[in-house]
């Protein structure tokens, strides 16, 4: 019986050495994660902010000036425009989504065949680059090339659809070509809330007799309010941090109709030698996006620590 | 009443294999007609213009310049060519250079393929430490790496070009590596995170007892039984990191540029007559290894969208 | 030398006390059973004598060595969970030769030791499945595997059939108690079953909040609970508890039962030990197992049975099949009796039973302690 060594009755006790990196070892693998994340994540953005209190043009000058940086990108009418575009465009591309995708997720709900293939139909934008949807749309609403030409050609003689070259429309090409992307985003997520809904709730209100419409309305939607909250949190991130959509799409032009933030700041710390005041307007995209996740990510975690499922 | 993924939760699972319900009307066969109507043709509605830019963007890719001038973007190419398409891939002009695009199309696959792998390998570890192996404020530390994934990536432009220029690898494919994953532990993080809590604790107690080690749970008991959220985090490590414009449009130039930086340029610095048909060309070609990914992996991007965006 | 010592271990969170200082010694070969209701510190302890968990205070001994700084893998021991935790990407075979792969024992060895292994467990068909093709029984009998080919110095099980339905549960006790009996093993097992507890074990551990209420074996535990609370927890049905007062009836002493001001019902009582005397005219809680309860036919007349009898109404009936367990109103109590099968009575008859008061047990009313 006592043939095969269990290993213990040998060795009295592992070597200590060995002991001691087995207990440090887990915490050894994670440091390389937490040392990155402090220096490239907190660390940058202390630097950032740093730089924007100081008086940096073409390189980081260490001196000192309090808001002036901040003064000065707000004296720019070019950022009025860039917050302006991000009010409406912000707005507009959180409240179409919401409707577009609730209303595709309703739809889909309804036992249709194909509904895998219509789901993956609406969902493969979110896998394109933005490069490659602005140029696409940017085609698209091509004045005199695309949509504009093809419903004259349909008989629509008089069609005009040039947003995309008007100072004053411009900004709404982006919200379309914006909500094309991530509608059906927002779409997924409603899909998989409904069909997280207790069934039973609903067959009760069947009984009670209500109609199709009527249990939607009162029952179901009310009870996708995480989803909403979710939903609105991560369009208002995606539209502060929005770039790359509008660079291929419209350059931030015509002039600066489309600009935004994250434009501006590129612009001023890339382009323009203004350190100081790319790194105050980056400092107030943190804020903003702060200002949104923040309170959202503070409610979750408290809500999960509550056993809230 | 399941929630969309919080913190605490795992990924959520396959939307398709829900049941549906039916109202009376249904059960009794007199769901009605005319409103099947009204639902299929709003979707059919919507699928074509969801598809239409698509659609418009490989039609357009295959016409002859004169075709485009003359016709409009959804009609068929009266005569179907695939030059558009060698010369997006061969001659267009980037910058000053016109050897095509292919040369970025290289440089891209080169730092996502790299970024993907050393990302997700770290990505998968971190989630091994945090959720097997109990120490003081691990939570926390979560937390604080978790933190990355939502800062707007404006914030680290400046000190990380000067930081790249200091360790010399500014302008290049490491440089843009090293970038993408630094700030893609976080995702990789949290994915493997929430998949390893769902893991039983009983398997890593056995393992220990049988005497694996750190290491030796992890290769042998863990990662062979990683296989979905590996493909999660990889889909979405591939699909962000080759649609990246900003880090690469920051910390690249020339030669060393990724495929949108190429072809944001290509299409947008363009004088003259627009080859309107070799910048759609370009796009296809830029968009078709995500494309794929999607196409193949559809259930897996889902998930890694409900997880990774619906984060709480 | 005993097999495993469990020395004043104490287990504590922060400041909240999990294990309030157990004190188990156990000796090679036994079967000791940790039973107890949930969060009553079994699973802890269990998991503390493995080196899963840390001891905040006290000793664990395994053969005469102390363990507390011993990782799992060192302490000769072999664990069988719950949930089997079979690692699902390897094979049968690969599972219970892991723990051999990771002490680096040569292939033949490792063969010929799970060969064996399977013939015991007849496992032998199905060494190169997975876990996921096997059968709940079939699974845990490779968990076992596992355990068996290290060869420990003590068998740990947590729970392990409680993932298994009612009838496959039965035969997997069944096939535990034959392997204990074969390889002479010691074993500590946990469970929250006390049919389990009872039906396996050589001694068994009652545990309640992080203390232990009595260690003894199933007779002790059954007949001689040390507190209500095992009074209570062993045996389905469980013992039947009421407060009662000792009375001096005549030479001897009788038992008064009264709920209110309802009828008092009054069982005089054999001699008893000293300890219960000294309760005469006192309350106290009686306790007496629903199979003392047994139905008096009137036609029976006095047939010599010493037994006292009593009269009480039927509340509810309920057959099992074996036997009939019926809810009596005695003295304006409920007790629980086991009645034989075939015995006609319904809900409200008022009937006539003869209660063995032999086995009465009392508790005094204020430490529900045993009184002995």
């Amino acid at each position: 019986m006592e043939t095969t060594d269990s290993g213990a009755s040998a060795t009295q006790e592992a070597p200590r050495f060995s002991r001691r990196l087995q207990q440090w070892l887990p915490k050894l693998v994670l440091s390389p994660t937490l040392l990155i994340t402090l220096v490239f994540v907190y660390g940058f953005i202390l630097w950032t902010s740093y730089l924007s209190f100081t008086k940096s043009r073409g390189y980081p000058v260490h001196e000192l000036v309090g808001f002036l940086q901040y003064a000065r990108v707000w004296a720019q009418p070019r950022w009025s425009v860039a917050i302006h575009n991000l009010a409406i465009f912000g707005v507009l591309y959180v409240a179409i989504c919401l409707f577009l995708g609730l209303l595709l997720a309703i739809l889909l709900d309804q036992r249709i065949r194909q509904e895998g293939t219509l789901r993956a139909i609406f969902l493969y934008p979110m896998a394109l680059s933005f490069i490659v949807t602005g140029t696409a749309w940017k085609w698209m609403l091509n004045p005199g090339l695309g949509i504009e030409k093809l419903v004259r050609e349909w008989g629509w003689t008089g069609f005009k659809f040039d947003w995309i070259v008007n100072e004053d429309m411009a900004i709404y090409t982006v919200v379309i070509a914006a909500v094309w992307q991530a509608s059906g985003f927002v779409m997924a997520m409603f899909l998989a809330g409904l069909r997280g809904i207790d069934q039973d709730i609903i067959k009760a209100a069947s009984i009670d007799g209500a109609t199709l419409p009527r249990i939607y309305w009162r029952i179901i939607i009310p009870q996708l309010r995480p989803v909403f909250l979710s939903s609105v949190v991560i369009l208002a991130h995606l539209a502060i941090k929005s770039y790359d959509l509008v660079v291929a799409l419209t350059g931030g032009g015509p002039g600066y109709a489309t600009d935004l933030p994250s434009l501006f700041m590129y612009a001023h710390t890339f382009t323009r030698n203004q350190l100081g005041m790319g790194a105050a307007s980056a400092v107030m995209m943190l804020l903003t996006v702060a200002a949104i996740m923040v309170p959202y990510l503070y409610s979750e975690v408290r809500h999960a620590r509550a056993g809230g499922h | 009443m399941p929630e969309p993924a919080g913190i605490d939760s795992r990924p959520t699972g396959d939307t398709t294999m829900q049941q549906h319900w039916d109202t009376p009307e249904m059960a009794q066969g007199k769901g009605s007609l005319r409103s099947r109507v009204v639902i299929y043709g709003l979707l059919g509605f919507f699928a074509l213009v969801y598809l239409l830019p698509l659609i418009v963007m490989v039609l357009t890719s295959f016409k002859p310049l004169s075709e485009i001038y003359a016709g409009n973007i959804v009609a068929l190419p009266k005569q179907w060519t695939v030059e558009p398409w060698v010369s997006a891939w061969e001659t267009a002009c980037v910058g000053l250079s016109c050897n095509g695009i292919k040369g970025y199309f290289w440089n891209s696959t080169k730092m996502t393929v790299l970024a993907v792998i050393l990302s997700t390998l770290i990505g998968l570890l971190n989630g091994y430490v945090l959720t097997k192996w109990k120490f003081k404020g691990a939570n926390v530390l979560f937390g604080l790496i978790l933190f990355g994934c939502f800062i707007p990536f404006q914030i680290v432009l400046i000190p990380m070009a000067a930081f790249l220029g200091k360790v010399g690898i500014a302008s290049s494919t490491a440089g843009l590596v090293f970038v993408h994953t630094v700030y893609g532990l976080c995702f990789t993080t949290l994915y493997a995170r929430n998949y390893y809590i769902a893991f039983p604790d009983e398997l890593v107690k056995s393992a220990m007892i049988d005497g694996a080690r750190f290491f030796n749970i992890f290769w042998r008991i863990l990662l062979p039984n990683s296989g979905p959220i590996i493909i999660v985090t990889v889909i979405w490590q591939f699909t962000n990191i080759w649609n990246d414009f900003l880090f690469g449009a920051s910390f690249s130039t020339g030669e060393s540029a990724p495929m949108t930086v190429a072809l944001n340029n290509v299409v947008n610095t363009s004088t003259g007559e627009r080859p309107y048909n070799v910048h759609m060309a370009a796009a296809m070609i830029a968009a078709f290894p995500t494309l794929l990914v999607y196409i193949f992996g559809g259930r897996y991007f889902v998930r890694g969208l409900m997880a990774g965006s619906v984060k709480g | 030398m005993a097999s495993l010592e469990i020395k004043g271990v104490k287990k504590r969170y922060g400041t909240h006390e999990i294990l309030k200082g157990i004190e188990i010694s156990v000796e090679a070969g036994e079967f000791l059973v940790l039973v107890g209701p949930s969060g009553c510190g079994k699973s802890t302890l269990l998991n503390m004598i493995a080196g899963l968990d840390t001891v905040s205070e006290g000793d664990i001994v395994i053969a005469g060595r102390r363990v507390n700084d011993f990782h799992p893998s060192e302490r000769d021991i072999a664990m069988v969970f719950q949930s089997y935790a079979l690692y699902p990407n390897m094979t049968v075979e690969q599972n219970i030769a892991f723990g051999m792969e990771m002490r680096k024992v040569p292939k033949p060895e490792r063969d010929a030791a799970v060969r064996d292994v399977a013939k015991i467990l007849q496992l032998d068909h199905l060494l190169q499945r997975r876990p996921s093709q096997l059968s709940g029984g079939q699974r845990q009998r490779v968990a076992m595997g596992r355990a068996l080919v290290r060869k420990p110095k003590i068998f740990l099980f947590d729970e392990p059939l409680s993932n298994l339905d009612a009838q496959l549960r039965v035969d997997m006790r069944t096939e535990i108690k034959k392997l204990h009996q074969r390889l002479g093993a010691t074993i500590v097992y946990v469970t929250h079953d006390q049919i389990e507890a009872m039906t396996l074990a050589t001694r068994i551990a009652v545990m309640k909040g992080g203390e232990l209420q009595q260690l003894g074996t199933p007779a002790q535990v059954y007949n001689r609970p040390a507190n209500t609370f095992v009074a209570g927890f062993m045996g389905s049905p469980r013992m039947n508890l009421a407060p009662a007062r000792l009375q001096r009836n005549g030479d001897g002493l009788a038992l008064e039962i009264q709920m209110g001001d309802r009828p008092k019902a009054q069982i005089p009582l054999p001699p008893q030990p000293p300890a219960v005397s000294a309760y005469a005219g006192k309350e106290v809680i009686a306790g007496v197992r629903a199979e003392a309860i047994s139905y008096r036919r009137a036609s029976n007349g006095n047939d010599g049975d010493a037994r006292p009898i009593v009269d009480a109404t039927i509340e509810v009936t309920e057959p099992t099949g074996a036997d009939t367990l019926a809810l009596l109103t005695l003295g304006g109590h409920e007790f629980t009796a086991r009645l034989d099968p075939d015995v006609e009575l319904r809900s409200g008859d008022k009937a006539q039973f003869r209660i063995d008061m032999s086995k009465l047990v009392c508790f005094d009313p204020q430490t529900e302690r045993l009184i002995s």
